[in-house]
């Protein structure tokens, strides 16, 4: 089975894609995804191309026969939703963002004057990049699910991964610790979790470590911005430690990541040479850990937290 | 008046605007600060409100009764979340998969699946100064924060500015935070992650029908491809933030920029007056809702 390897970090904009990204330059012949399906931005560093776009289905929407419907409001009562409306002639009108897909107004419709068809909320690819395949997806704004897809990618992925005798599955996440993170957090190898030295940088990383261990994956931690405040850097380290998560480096604040960013480049492509050189110390750490993950996976089994 | 400050990219300075514009607002207004980022609220961190005792909020999922369940599998082939399942030594509810729609009790023919409450998070009111404050916190392990965003936005005070600290993204946690709302803020910054989200979060917040202006944080550190796709979007920048490093570690500190440094007021001061004039118009242009 190939590695599979996510980078996340709870809180947003701390460098997740940019991580990633350098870590695709480096691998060199990972099978990349992007498992932000919200708000993807890996492709505009890794500029995939091709791939048939696959419509993704990711629940089903009602839809009202009006000549069959009796009008008796039946639907509009038992939705949890609040998806259903009267609208000011009378006929029952569906709120196809609110609707979670549950199907209990077919179920109760004595006309049966509602069919739950499936909905198509998205797409998914998978491209060519100069760094490997790379499967992505893009989610219907408001869509239910998100979940499903993030997970629908990652098999994808690794299948293809298998097929092709890569071993390695390197994925960018979703901020956050809610759904669609738990999608491509669940059976991951190693989790990267990248974060700034800011309170709030902490208060996102206790939680998110707390989901990581909830989910059994070992891991380690990279601090981004590290000279913005190097106690609170430091108080990072000692947390992510404390749960069994080691660091794997810090990155400077340094303006010159923008610059790659600009340019649709990786930092190893566009330099400077002495950010290039950190994010490989940083690879070869990662890549050290995963193929033996003996010692972190003991101190972790030790350590194990109460999530909260 | 209800103001969400949202974002397609995350840690574009959502909460850094949204509670230093709250201090701001509180000096001519009646507000309360909303944080509906509740898989990781950072509000608090900032404001340091004194908060009253957490109110647990809880959702509903199905408890079966095994005596009385004749393994008819009706609930297992209504529910299509996959939460409910009948085994050959019993029913099995699988609460994380359930989407509490309250179908499966509904429909059991015997009546033997009742609800029972769940806790997915807690609610925490309290104040910060002159800022009425609420955060909701999602319990870790819990994936769908959308029915906790919505108990937060029931504390959503009608004789109030409202500022809700929407999560980033626009899927359906983002969406649950911005409906409704008289306006919106979309903060960015001028990156191209930070213009391919606005963009989406833009067609996210025109298609949700909430008006919207800009804010660029970090306005120098970037190019100038954001301010030339609002211009040609016709979308206005209602504040343009530089690149600040005396912000940024009074950030990591935890400390509000606008309580610590007074170069910072003038811009909020004004940014506030603005988003009031803009959210009372288009409320007027709604009809008063």
């Amino acid at each position: 089975m190939p590695h599979q390897i996510v980078v996340l970090s709870g809180k947003g904009g701390t460098g997740k894609t940019t991580l990633t990204g350098a870590f695709a330059a480096l691998a060199g012949d990972a099978v990349l995804v992007d498992c932000d399906v919200d708000a993807p931005d890996l492709h505009l560093l890794l500029a995939p191309e091709g791939g048939e776009p696959q419509p993704f289905v990711g629940g089903v929407l009602p839809r009202i026969d009006a000549e069959r419907c009796r009008r008796c409001g039946r639907c509009v009562g038992v939705c949890a939703f609040r998806a259903l409306a009267r609208d000011s002639s009378g006929a029952i009108v569906v709120d196809e963002v609110a609707c979670e897909g549950c199907g209990l107004c077919a179920e109760v419709c004595a006309p049966h004057a509602i069919a739950m068809e499936d909905a198509v909320t998205g797409w998914w690819r998978r491209s060519r990049t100069r760094f490997g395949e790379m499967f992505h997806a893009r989610m219907r704004p408001g869509a239910e699910n998100s979940g499903k897809l993030v997970s629908l990618l990652r098999r994808e992925a690794v299948e293809h991964a298998r097929a092709q005798g890569r071993s390695m599955v390197l994925a960018d996440g979703p901020p956050g610790i809610g759904c669609p993170v738990i999608a491509s957090l669940s059976g991951a190898d190693h989790v990267v979790v990248i974060t700034e030295p800011t309170v709030a940088g902490v208060h996102d990383l206790r939680r998110l470590l707390s989901l990581a261990c909830h989910f059994d994956v070992p891991g380690s931690v990279v601090v981004n911005k590290y000279d913005l405040n190097e106690s609170v850097a430091e108080e990072v380290e000692r947390v992510a430690a404390s749960l069994g998560y080691e660091p794997a480096g810090r990155l400077p604040y340094d303006r010159r990541f923008t610059g790659a960013q600009i340019q649709g480049l990786t930092v190893p492509e566009a330099g400077p040479p002495e950010l290039a050189d950190r994010l490989r110390e940083i690879w070869e750490t990662v890549r050290h850990r995963i193929e033996t993950p003996r010692e972190a996976e003991r101190r972790r089994l030790v350590l194990r937290p109460v999530a909260g | 008046m209800i103001v969400a400050v949202a974002s397609g990219k995350g840690g574009t300075g959502k909460t850094t605007v949204s509670t230093n514009l709250a201090r701001a607002l509180a000096a001519r207004t009646a507000v309360r600060y909303l944080d509906c980022d509740v898989e990781e609220p950072n509000g608090h961190l900032f404001l340091k409100p004194s908060l009253g005792p957490p109110h647990t909020i809880h959702r509903k999922v199905p408890v079966v009764d095994a005596t009385a369940c004749t393994g008819c599998g009706v609930c297992s082939d209504f529910c299509r979340f996959g939460a409910i399942a009948v085994m050959p030594n019993g029913p099995l509810v699988f609460p994380e998969l359930c989407h509490s729609c309250g179908g499966c009790a509904m429909l059991c023919p015997s009546d033997a699946i009742t609800e029972e409450d769940r806790p997915i998070g807690e609610v925490e009111t309290g104040r910060s100064g002159d800022v009425a404050f609420v955060h909701g916190r999602l319990r870790v392990g819990e994936p769908a924060s959308p029915p906790l965003i919505a108990a937060v936005r029931e504390m959503i005070d009608p004789d109030a500015v409202n500022l809700l600290d929407a999560p980033p993204g626009v899927a359906c946690p983002a969406v649950a935070a911005l409906r409704g709302a008289d306006f919106a803020l979309l903060v960015t910054e001028p990156t191209p992650f930070g213009l391919h989200d606005l963009a989406i979060a833009a067609e996210t917040t025109r298609e949700l029908g909430v008006p919207f202006a800009v804010v660029v944080n970090r306005s120098d550190m970037g190019d100038g491809r954001v301010d030339d796709w609002c211009k040609t979007q016709g979308i206005e920048v209602l504040a343009r933030f530089r690149e600040d490093r005396r912000i940024a570690e009074a950030t990591s500190r935890g400390d509000l920029a606008y309580d610590v440094l007074a170069h910072v007021r003038g811009g909020y001061d004004e940014l506030g007056r603005l988003v009031v004039e803009r959210a009372s118009a288009a409320r007027a242009g709604a009809g008063g809702r």
